[in-house]
């Protein structure tokens, strides 16, 4: 039986609030939006801050050039818009006015993902992570629920140096009522022998169905909320390779170039084992609900133990403990490990 | 025959039924944007443009662009009632497998000559197109419909200053001037007057009219066939939601969709 969650408000909501929050603590604290600002929740603050909210109009490259003049003149720049319009056009800004001069921005996106639905793909965004991440310099976040939302906003805002965090339209799942999600860490969330499964954003709640589904099979998994895309919590990732020998990763994003592909890269450098990615397979979506998208694109816990099966039968057996397959012993002979 | 402007009224109304309806049922769209805009479509897609339903990638067709892609429902209802698809698909806007996206998407309909939806796209578009229809010889032109507040894009205006500077007389732009955006009045957000001056300072033959006046507005595009040597600019000016009265000039209607009983009410204000 896999566990049914309450669901909480969306993590753009809870950034909504945390930023009002912020506004009340810290008078150095600006808004910035590009007519966006019902779906991003930034018009929360803006009405309590008019004198410090700026909507910039329908110009998000200009947006995110204003927020790094902004951060340069001692302000703490937040500037919101959806994840696809807000990297995608204002790119350049970020790379130039932002993370080369190391301005501290903090770039928070609403509607990352395909979950938002019916809009379609000229709004939904399977790009964002993968562009954020190649930007030196920048901590790129992607939070699975409000709680968890709330603290890398607040975070955000004591952090010196730009920071990227994605948020999401739809109502999600609570996993969290606190606590604390430092910069560079993950989370544990189950723990498992056979598999691990890496997860961010919504796909955390599916990764723990999908620990119960395997469960009712007799497989462990460990389940891991990698919030922080960049820095990777590399130890996490190396020792659940060490310690369970094969991984699923899981996100709402292309598989090119997003957590996936940041937990292949740490692998292949530090402890190449098996990974299998769930996440959008290089393809823009379509309108439809977002469960209807979610499903056809293979974005449920059902696709994470699909899998997790895959990658089971992939896994790499230290030697000794399993007979080789035939005529791949003499082949694998310098390696410690073989397929 | 080309339609009687009596003619184009009666499908003016049609498609701002089928607008509102096609909205209702998804449950989800731009009313505000999608109304405005109707008088400019009907008359392009029913009287000005050289286009063939049966015949979508005839060379010498007139090319349309909805750079403000979210005004889709009233464009799908246009191309439905003038041969490029059975009106029957009209309510699947927005569901999983329907060739009606919630944005323009060449992939489910290759009539379309862009995917819109990003806004400030459209124009830069059209001048691709521009050069090669130069490049073929052949006449047809280039329309390109943009928001007000989608003119608050940069690449708008880089897109307006090269046309001008190039003289592409083959490109008619219409900027349905409705005064709204989505989170406010587009004079509250950023405001844009004086918009035709802009283009005129780039080189375009500006037009300003009452965007809903459908004799002046088939006039304005047939005008804009003739001018030599500079692009083309018709300011429409508009009412958002334009129609229904509970929904003009309010900026709640930009992204809202009517429920069952508020389409009705709106229907029966439409007279059908
Ligand atoms: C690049 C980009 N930024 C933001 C949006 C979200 N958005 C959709 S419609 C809209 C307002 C558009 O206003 P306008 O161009 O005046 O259109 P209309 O009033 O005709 O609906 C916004 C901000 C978008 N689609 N594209
Ligand atoms: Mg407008």
């Amino acid at each position: 039986m896999v566990r049914e969650f309450t669901i909480g408000p969306a993590t753009r909501e809870a950034y909504g609030a945390a930023l009002v929050e912020l506004g009340r603590k810290n008078p150095n604290v600006v808004v910035l939006d590009a007519d966006l600002s019902k779906s991003t929740y930034t018009g929360k603050f803006g009405k309590e801050f008019p004198d410090r909210f700026f909507n910039i109009g329908i110009a998000e490259a200009n947006m995110v050039g204003i927020a790094g003049g902004l951060a340069h003149s001692g302000k703490i720049p937040f500037c919101s818009s959806f994840a696809c319009f807000l990297v995608d056009k204002g790119y350049d800004q970020l790379r130039i006015a932002v993370a080369y001069p190391q301005e501290n921005v903090k770039v928070v996106s609403s509607h990352g993902g395909i979950s938002i639905g019916e809009d379609g793909p000229s709004q939904q965004s399977i790009e964002d992570v993968a562009l954020m991440v190649t930007l030196p310099g920048f901590v790129v976040c992607v939070p699975s629920d409000a709680a968890q939302a709330r603290d890398l906003v607040l975070r955000a805002a004591d952090h010196k140096g730009p920071v990227y965090i994605r948020t999401g339209r739809p109502k999600v799942a609570t996993i969290y009522t606190g606590g604390e999600f430092p910069f560079g860490k993950s989370r544990q969330l189950e723990d498992g022998k056979d598999v691990t499964i890496v997860a961010n954003g919504l796909m955390v709640a599916e990764a723990l169905k999908a620990h119960d589904a395997l469960k009712d099979d007799g497989i462990t998994a460990r389940v891991i909320d990698s919030y922080c895309v960049k820095p990777l919590d590399e130890e996490a990732i190396i020792s659940a390779a060490r310690d369970t020998g094969a991984l699923v990763v899981a996100e709402e994003h292309s598989k090119i170039g997003g957590l996936g592909a940041m937990v292949a890269q740490c692998l292949a450098a530090h402890f190449p084992a098996p990974v299998e990615q769930v996440a959008v397979n290089d393809t823009y979506a379509e309108s439809g609900s977002p469960a209807q998208l979610l499903e056809k694109y293979g974005l449920t816990w059902k696709h994470v133990v699909a899998a997790a099966r895959k990658v089971l039968g992939r896994k790499v057996r230290p030697l000794g403990n399993e007979p080789p397959p035939a005529g791949k012993a003499s082949e694998s002979e310098h390696h410690p490990f073989e397929v | 025959m080309p339609l009687t402007y009596d003619e184009l009224k009666a499908k003016a109304v049609r498609v701002r039924r089928d607008s509102l309806e096609m909205i209702t049922a998804a449950a989800s769209g731009h009313p505000g944007g999608s109304l405005s805009e109707v008088e400019i479509l009907v008359a392009l897609w029913f009287r000005v443009m050289r286009h063939d339903p049966k015949n979508p990638q005839w060379a010498a067709r007139d090319r349309f662009i909805l750079s403000k892609g979210h005004g889709c429902p009233a464009l799908y209802s246009c191309m439905a009632h003038t041969g490029y698809f059975d009106p029957s698909t009209l309510n699947t806007l927005r569901k999983l497998g329907s060739p009606l996206q919630g944005h323009p998407d060449r992939r489910f309909i290759p009539a379309l000559e862009a995917s819109t939806g990003s806004l400030g796209n459209g124009l830069s578009i059209g001048i691709g197109i521009a050069h090669a229809l130069k490049l073929d010889k052949t006449d047809a032109r280039v329309y390109v419909v943009v928001g007000d507040g989608e003119c608050q894009e940069g690449q708008i205006w880089e897109a307006a200053m090269y046309a001008g500077a190039h003289g592409l007389d083959n490109i008619t732009l219409i900027v349905d001037y409705n005064k709204k955006q989505l989170d406010d009045m587009v004079k509250h957000v950023l405001p844009m007057d004086p918009l035709g001056g802009k283009f005129a300072a780039m080189n375009w033959d500006v037009m300003e009219i009452d965007g809903h006046n459908m004799q002046l507005v088939v006039e304005a595009l047939e005008e804009s066939k003739k001018v030599k040597g500079r692009p083309t600019c018709i300011v429409a000016h508009t009412i958002t939601g334009k129609g229904v009265s509970f929904m003009e000039n309010d900026p709640k209607w930009h992204g809202v969709a009517p429920t069952k009983e508020e389409c009705a009410k709106a229907l029966a204000e439409l007279g059908v």
